[in-house]
């Protein structure tokens, strides 16, 4: 026997206040995305049009920046931001990595939370700490001990052109080398810990079989882990990448800010964003110098947007074949 | 468009700062408070003056030392009562805008350097040496020109490396300018202003980094503020002076500069005091100015400007030595008071 409450549920549907601010509510979260994205896009091109207009293409090709004559060309801020952060990728990746397959494979099984976690709070720490201790450590150490050793033992590698010394240069202690290492400390956490837990979600029935017909631990981790999260240990490097293109306070600490070309690995340079933010309290309202400023701003997302979409599409490839 | 971003963003800066003053137990903001942002170069001095004048029971002074650039813009866009910069700002700027500059503090900035097994305060340079290694073309402590400047010192082989600020900077606006006023290929080469493009050399940040670079690194040579150089123990050359003697830092050879400048002729009580004559003359020194609004919309508020830094003509010497800052000489301060008379809101002026 049906009761009339029960009647009127069934065969119609009638709109649910609840639903619907719910549904309506994730569309609103959803568009917030795209919406802060295009408009922070949107500013920085709209204040950086001016040097655009202004310099042309130059603004990106230019090697001079001059605050006293108002000429101002990006090229020695982007150059520094992609060696800085290509080179600290080179340096974390292989150890990140090397600690995601110690802890899910090798690491003693009461040691493995203590070492993530000391891995977790290595992010945590603020940016402007390693920026000091990079500073007040790190760069004396490396001007006294590290880069007179590797001047001398690269010191047969020819110039690249004129101008390039890659590793013979003045030991000041800080610069590209200086910041790259200090970047690479801050994103290698950040590495460490997406890739671990990615191999952890490798099937364990995988790895079991693997082990079963008696593949070697390094056998397992380049012939069935490394294949079976591919596309992932990718995400992890750019995520790291994108970290270290954009990151400011410990920059400014160690790479030297000298907006000129670097003539060597070691020679101090500037990254975009070390250079906004050294110049962005003094530059004024109106100004060229602002519109250069916002300019390197709108630059620097449009190459971290590049190397996301490089990271998709390598992805993309990966998947299909 | 930008203007009106700039601007908020410039009130939410306001905002932010002071809800961290309210936050940081002092006292909230009453009818006697007055709000500047200021440049870096007189950060100290101000902070100080501003903790004297509220012990003497006036209102509290919140300052921001946001740099010389942000100063400005803040004054225009009138969201402080006095803006600060280190370095004079155009006549033609300080019309359009409706602003009265007058000079609050003198300050002086000292080379320092870090040489190993040499006495650095014994030390002599002079202004074309100094511009010449900022430019690259004295590399080692041991070359011919900083020698021939210091007959019977055992100069070591050491590569010399030079720091600068890397923040733009009112500190490197006058050191600049001091280089570009001794030589002209450092003024064709690199000019002067708040952030150049030096040749060669390493930017570290704030006062206190080149102090840290200059420390770390063997065969530094810096420029800091005069207060930085002595709270850090570090090593100030003595400089060739406009009468071709080698003075050490001094608060007297700062004093002897304020004394020599041409206070009466300079438009906008901007004088310059860079490489005056004089035996013993300080040649690095140079006043920090203070904007304040001609047409004041809030006529309590600008007379407490005005309020604090007359009273901090008067009774903020001591502070001022303590710091070594220089006071600005008597005549000047009366000089400054006339100006304020012209100061006026609503037809009434603001200084009686």
């Amino acid at each position: 026997m049906e009761t009339t409450a029960a009647k009127s549920l069934i065969g119609t549907r009638k709109p649910h206040l609840g639903d619907t601010t719910f549904h309506i509510s994730l569309y609103v979260a959803g568009a917030i995305v795209v919406v802060v994205l295009a408009s922070i896009l949107l500013i920085m091109f709209l204040g950086g049009r001016q040097a655009f207009e202004t310099f042309g293409v130059g603004f990106i090709w230019s090697t001079e920046w001059n605050a006293v004559t108002s000429i101002y060309g990006a090229l020695p801020a982007i150059t520094g931001t992609l060696i800085t952060a290509l080179l600290a990728i080179c340096i974390a990746w292989p150890i990140g990595f090397g600690i995601a397959f110690f802890l899910t494979e090798i690491c003693p099984r009461a040691l493995r939370a203590p070492l993530g976690i000391a891995i977790e709070l290595l992010a945590a720490i603020p940016s402007i700490v390693y920026g000091m201790w990079g500073f007040f450590v790190l760069a004396p150490f490396m001007a006294e001990t590290v880069q007179p050793w590797l001047t001398e033992v690269f010191a047969w590698i020819p110039p690249l052109g004129d101008s390039f010394f890659w590793f013979s240069a003045p030991p000041l202690g800080v610069g590209l080398m200086t910041a790259s290492l200090v970047l690479a400390v801050m994103i290698l956490p950040f590495i460490a810990a997406t890739t671990r837990d990615v191999m952890l979600s490798t099937p364990q029935l995988l790895k079991d079989g693997a082990y079963a017909m008696g593949a070697t631990r390094w056998e397992t981790l380049t012939g069935v882990v490394i294949p079976a999260v591919r596309g992932s240990l990718f995400g992890a490097v750019f995520l790291g990448l994108g970290r270290a293109l954009g990151e400011t306070m410990a920059v400014v600490f160690v790479i030297g800010n000298a907006t000129r070309m670097p003539d060597s690995l070691y020679a101090p340079s500037a990254s975009i964003a070390s250079v906004v933010a050294n110049n962005f309290p003094e530059a004024e309202t109106g100004s060229i110098q602002l519109a250069a400023l916002l300019g390197l701003g709108f630059i620097l997302f449009v190459v971290s947007f590049g190397v996301l979409a490089l990271a998709r599409l390598l992805l993309r490839q990966e998947r299909m074949a | 468009m930008l203007n009106q971003l700039t601007k908020s963003v410039g009130r939410v800066v306001r905002a932010a700062a002071i809800a961290a003053v309210i936050g940081g137990g002092i006292a909230a903001a009453s009818a006697q408070d007055i709000t500047g942002a200021c440049a870096t170069f007189p950060g100290p001095i101000y902070t100080k003056w501003g903790e004297q004048y509220k012990a003497t029971g006036a209102g509290a002074l919140n300052y921001q030392a946001v740099g010389s650039g942000a100063g400005v813009t803040q004054i225009i866009n009138r969201t402080v009562d006095f803006g600060a910069s280190d370095t004079p700002v155009a006549s033609e700027r300080l019309a359009s805008n409706n602003l009265l500059q007058f000079p609050a503090v003198i300050g002086a900035v000292v080379v320092v350097v870090n040489i190993p097994g040499v006495d650095g305060a014994n030390l002599k340079l002079n202004g074309a040496v100094i511009a010449d290694i900022y430019q690259g073309r004295i590399r080692m402590w041991n070359a011919k020109e900083i020698k021939d400047l210091n007959p019977g010192v055992t100069l070591p082989a050491v590569a010399i490396a030079p720091a600068y600020r890397a923040d733009s900077s009112g500190t490197t606006n006058i050191f600049t300018s001091y280089l570009a006023s001794v030589s002209l290929p450092f003024q064709t080469n690199v000019g002067a202003g708040n952030s150049v493009p030096w040749k060669t050399g390493v930017g570290a940040p704030g006062n206190a980094g080149v102090a840290a670079a200059v420390k770390n690194t063997k065969g530094g040579i810096g420029y800091v503020e005069y207060a930085y150089a002595t709270e850090n123990g570090m090593q100030a050359p003595m400089l060739e002076n406009r009468a071709k003697k080698f003075v050490k830092p001094t608060v007297a050879g700062f004093n002897a500069a304020a004394s020599q400048a041409n206070w009466n002729n300079a438009p906008n009580m901007a004088a310059s005091m860079l490489n005056m004559s004089g035996d013993t003359t300080w040649p690095i020194v140079s006043a920090t100015y203070v904007l304040v609004p001609k047409n004041p919309s809030d006529p309590v508020r600008a007379a407490n400007v005005l309020k604090f830094f007359d009273w901090a003509f008067k009774s903020g010497g001591p502070a001022a030595d303590q710091l070594h800052y220089i006071a600005l000489p008597k005549a000047v301060q009366d000089q400054v008071r006339k100006k304020w008379t012209t100061i006026s809101a609503n037809g009434q002026p603001v200084w009686k």
